[in-house]
């Protein structure tokens, strides 16, 4: 599992790849508040095209990312979901909370 | 109806064995050639039913979580996800949609999860003693070898 983050004109985007689980939550949610603690970025993309799995502890990782965007006045946009993350996704009714885009391009930011 | 085939396993309670529990689910499933969305559904039911272990039977401690899996001839996978930890004082409560008690990142969907993904999905538990979770899939998809 790992994080990449980079941040480009207020815009956050935490390229995320491997398994999401409960096990290595902890660890992309360490790294990605750090981040937006020290550059409040007005959006968080999180990007799981390089996401192979992901079960309900990655619900919980978006959420609580919800509530920190929240606090601090920004938005998540969830980005580049694979099919069966989307399903999760949508069963968690996230897509109420965050934005999703099927198709972003995290060099131009849309 | 007797399984044409078994395997067991089990191991620590530690996060870390999360990603083993559901790879070997999913390659013990693999014989019944499942579709990559099939696989993916079971993988993601085991990984909620094992988080709970984790997360809530063995809260503080570390313990022991059994895994027994089977399958039928009639394409019946069953799976069983067992731990002697502290049980759950009321199931129904536990299997609502958004309800937890881990806390702030815990979605408190695992349960629909497993619901959503599988036919059907069997809780026992006695608080002091522990918890079974049944997983119930059948996989329509191509008939098992008989080796």
């Amino acid at each position: 599992m790992g994080v990449r983050l980079t941040l480009r004109e207020g815009t956050l985007t935490a390229l995320l790849s491997g398994e999401i689980d409960h096990h290595c939550a902890k660890g992309i949610r360490e790294e990605v508040d750090k981040a937006a603690g020290q550059t409040k970025p007005r959006r968080l993309v999180l990007d799981f095209s390089r996401v192979q799995f992901m079960d309900s502890s990655g619900v919980g990782l978006i959420m609580g990312r919800y509530k920190l965007m929240q606090s601090i006045g920004g938005i998540v946009i969830l980005a580049n979901l694979p099919e069966k993350i989307e399903k999760i996704v949508a069963l968690a009714g996230l897509d109420r909370l965050a934005r999703i885009e099927r198709n972003w391009d995290h060099e131009t930011n849309q | 109806m007797k399984p044409i085939n078994e395997m067991n396993v089990s191991f620590f309670s530690r996060s870390s064995n999360e990603g083993f529990a559901r790879a070997a689910v999913a390659a013990f499933a693999a014989q019944l050639d499942p579709t990559v969305d099939e696989l993916s559904e079971i993988k993601t039911a085991v990984s909620e039913a094992v988080t709970n272990c984790i997360v809530h039977a063995y809260r503080d401690t570390i313990g022991i979580i059994y895994i027994k899996a089977q399958i039928y001839e009639d394409g019946r996978l069953v799976i069983r996800v067992r731990d002697k930890g502290c049980g759950i004082e009321n199931v129904e409560q536990a299997m609502e949609p958004m309800f937890t008690t881990g806390g702030e990142e815990r979605s408190g969907l695992g349960f629909t999860v497993m619901q959503n993904f599988m036919d059907r999905v069997r809780v026992l538990s006695h608080v002091g003693k522990g918890t079974v979770v049944t997983l119930y899939r059948t996989l329509e998809s191509r008939p098992v070898g008989n080796d």
